[in-house]
């Protein structure tokens, strides 16, 4: 073992054993991010204290609810939301928390591909946080069966029913995914489990991983300019910060983000006190009953484009059932972000706005996605339905669009 | 100012997704109805402008309704157990002590005269499918006589005050010989067995309705539930609009409990996230300063 000086200060003495300074420069003071940013470089920060708060929020209401068909509903409406001291705080916080990470990550997710920050070097960003994004819906759609109203349990019956779809296995695949041949309490307990313990882990684990990818090929910037980050840095230690390229994480970087965060906030404990129906639909507050399907049954918003994709095929063409053309449909659309590095062709690392076909893609995908979520939530009667198959064609013929697109851009712009 | 665009859109972009799948969308799946009618004014059997006797309304009501009806606050108390009267009508039949206050008197006075009219429950009893409600029309009495009742029925409805306990009194009266209301420790009088067969179905605990139907449905369903549920089997029962709202306001007091704490907090965590965002905001000018 090394010999240990006596320590002159607490600091030193922690630094001795677990080399807290060196940490905190790695992970804090000299951790660079460029200097040309906006405030969409926030949303980072913002979802890791959102997933912090639907964490703590979480751990009370662990205390007082019970995983039980029998007992789940009450012990969520009245225990929890009436005898509990601000136990319908911790609810509101919880139920709104998970609604609004999805519009954050829907931000962070489209900020990423209008800037390009997925490609030429930061794949792994990218693709952690695609990870990221399926993790997040699978913890959404555990958490809502928890309440067990009618909502919870119906939902839950038309996305296990989903995998019925798959060749062979699926029927097999359903009842083992419920622990039952319908939903019951077996699925209650084993979603319980995802999502109160399997889940998060993989979450915290994929939190770390998103970070750490972002150390080699750095944060992108508002240009999509490169840079050499140890020159800038080398500027901005020896003092010339005004005209340094970068800044450090702390307190530069972040007193934008908490900055940003503060006006988040308020806006969060608006919907968290006043405005909360968009997160917790009152059909939930109906007890689930299995014998009594509601009139409308629709996913939670940030699902609704997905479930449009799947929803807007609804008749055989050549020879294959609507239903199956709609599940190939719904499995593209869930993978096919993942890929986006490798779909786009063009080497540009620029906003969408600067870049000549792009641009068009852009606008149109995120049109398309508004249209899709929408008439995800519209009875698909009528024209509805037929709004919903072609904006559901739209989708897949964009995405099979883009690397012809973007290979024309790269053509055009002669590989800048 | 850049980033006031970026904001924009994007506030734009978020707001027409919300309006589309909120607001609009329910008001698809929901469409809106006529408005409540506190005057219930399509039944017009009894002449409603007629002065009633109370003196006379007390013979009446005597003759006529204690063989079923108890009235507590006159001194008739039930003529049976619940279990026996529910076995013998197939649903508890009302206590009339609060019939004066919180029935609509043009309700009241029809419903005596024809009451499956007054109901809006002609689908469910008619000569056709041969089953008859429980209490027989008075349609031979003399709208003088049925005015005579109601005075009668009204001056003896004892005054309610406007608060939880007061709420729950109305409550009872006109919802709690069928529906639950197990966040209240309330349990319908009618027996369950008894009411599933005379409803055909057990009707809903209402514990949580305040939440799931919401203010602004059930002030129409409960004013006419046909409206909104064509073919149900619930009876439009002929509350006047201030025992509705007593009946909703009791509905809110138990299902959605902490909504004052929640709304006094709501501003005060509002507040502090605003001062937060301030100083945030003065601190992030220093620092950038040097950068910038």
């Amino acid at each position: 073992m090394a010999e240990f000086k006596k320590a002159d200060s607490m600091l030193e003495w922690f630094d001795q054993r677990l080399g807290v300074i060196n940490f905190a420069k790695v992970m804090m003071s000299e951790y660079w991010i460029p200097k040309n940013i906006n405030f969409l470089w926030a949303m980072g920060v913002l979802l890791t204290v959102l997933f912090t708060f639907l964490v703590v929020s979480g751990i009370f209401l662990l205390m007082y609810y019970k995983p039980d068909a029998n007992m789940a509903f009450d012990s969520v409406n009245y225990t929890i939301m009436q005898e509990v001291a601000y136990g319908w705080l911790f609810r509101h916080i919880h139920a709104v928390g998970a609604s609004v990470v999805f519009l954050i990550i829907y931000i962070h997710m489209f900020t990423g591909i209008y800037y390009g920050s997925y490609k030429k070097g930061r794949e792994m960003i990218w693709i952690s946080g695609m990870l990221l994004f399926m993790l997040f819906s699978a913890e959404g759609f555990s958490g809502y069966m928890l309440p067990w109203g009618q909502m919870s349990y119906w939902a839950a019956y038309v996305i296990t029913e989903i995998f019925g779809g798959i060749p062979f296995i699926g029927d097999e695949l359903v009842v083992w995914i419920r622990g039952n041949f319908y939903v019951a309490d077996a699925t209650l307990t084993r979603f319980f489990m995802l999502h109160v313990l399997l889940i998060p882990l993989a979450i915290i684990g994929a939190i770390v991983f998103h970070f750490y990818a972002l150390r080699f090929p750095h944060v992108n910037n508002e240009q999509g300019e490169f840079f050499d980050f140890d020159k800038e840095s080398e500027k901005y230690l020896a003092g010339d910060k005004k005209h340094s390229k970068v800044i450090p994480f702390w307190p530069v970087f972040l007193s934008k983000d908490i900055f940003v965060l503060g006006v988040f906030l308020i806006f969060f404990f608006y919907l968290v006190f006043f405005h909360y129906g968009f997160a917790m639909d009152p059909i939930n507050f109906d007890k689930a009953n299995g014998l009594k399907t509601p009139a409308h049954i629709y996913p939670e918003w940030y699902f609704l484009w997905s479930y449009e994709v799947l929803r807007g095929w609804f008749f055989e063409i050549a020879g294959i059932s609507g239903k199956d053309l709609g599940l190939m449909a719904f499995g593209f659309a869930n993978i096919i972000f993942l890929v986006l590095p490798w779909l786009d062709r063009s080497p540009m690392v620029k906003p969408a706005n600067q870049r000549p076909y792009f641009k068009y893609w852009f606008w149109l995908m995120i049109a398309d996605l508004m249209v899709l979520t929408e008439f995800g939530k519209l009875p698909p009667t009528g024209p509805n339905a037929w709004v919903g198959f072609g904006a559901s064609l739209v989708f897949l013929v964009l995405f099979i669009a883009l690397p012809f697109i973007t290979k024309a851009e790269a053509k055009k712009v002669k590989g800048k | 100012m850049k980033e006031f665009k970026i904001l924009a859109v994007i506030i734009a972009l978020v707001g027409i997704t919300y309006y589309g799948i909120e607001p609009y969308a329910h008001s698809v799946m929901h469409p809106a109805v006529a408005p409540a009618d506190f005057t219930f004014q399509d039944v017009k059997n009894v002449d409603t402008s007629l002065v009633g006797n109370e003196a006379n309304g007390k013979v009446l009501v005597e003759a006529n309704c204690i063989a079923c009806h108890a009235i507590e606050k006159a001194g008739h108390p039930a003529v049976m157990p619940n279990a026996d009267s529910a076995a013998s009508y197939g649903v508890v039949p009302p206590d009339l002590s609060h019939a004066g206050r919180i029935y609509d008197k043009n309700y009241l006075a029809n419903f005596i005269f024809d009451p499956v009219t007054a109901m809006h429950l002609q689908s469910k009893y008619n000569p056709e499918n041969g089953k008859a409600f429980p209490m027989p029309s008075y349609n031979w009495m003399s709208p003088q006589d049925i005015m005579d009742v109601v005075a009668y029925l009204q001056s003896i409805a004892p005054k309610v005050a406007d608060d939880k306990a007061g709420h729950k009194i109305t409550f009872e009266a006109a919802c709690g010989r069928c529906h639950n209301m197990q966040y209240a420790g309330i349990e319908a009088t009618t027996p369950v067995d008894n009411l599933k067969t005379y409803m055909g179905a057990t009707p809903p605990d209402l514990s949580q309705y305040i939440k799931s139907r919401g203010e602004h449905y059930l002030h129409s369903f409960i004013n006419d539930p046909q409206i909104l549920l064509k073919g149900t089997s619930m009876p439009r029962v002929g509350l006047t609009e201030k025992a509705q709202e007593e009946v909703i306001a009791y509905m809110e007091e138990v299902g959605d409990s902490k909504k004052a704490e929640r709304e006094s907090l709501g501003i005060w965590v509002m507040l502090y996230s605003a001062v937060f965002a301030l100083l945030a905001y003065l601190w992030k000018r220093k620092i950038w300063e040097e950068v910038h």
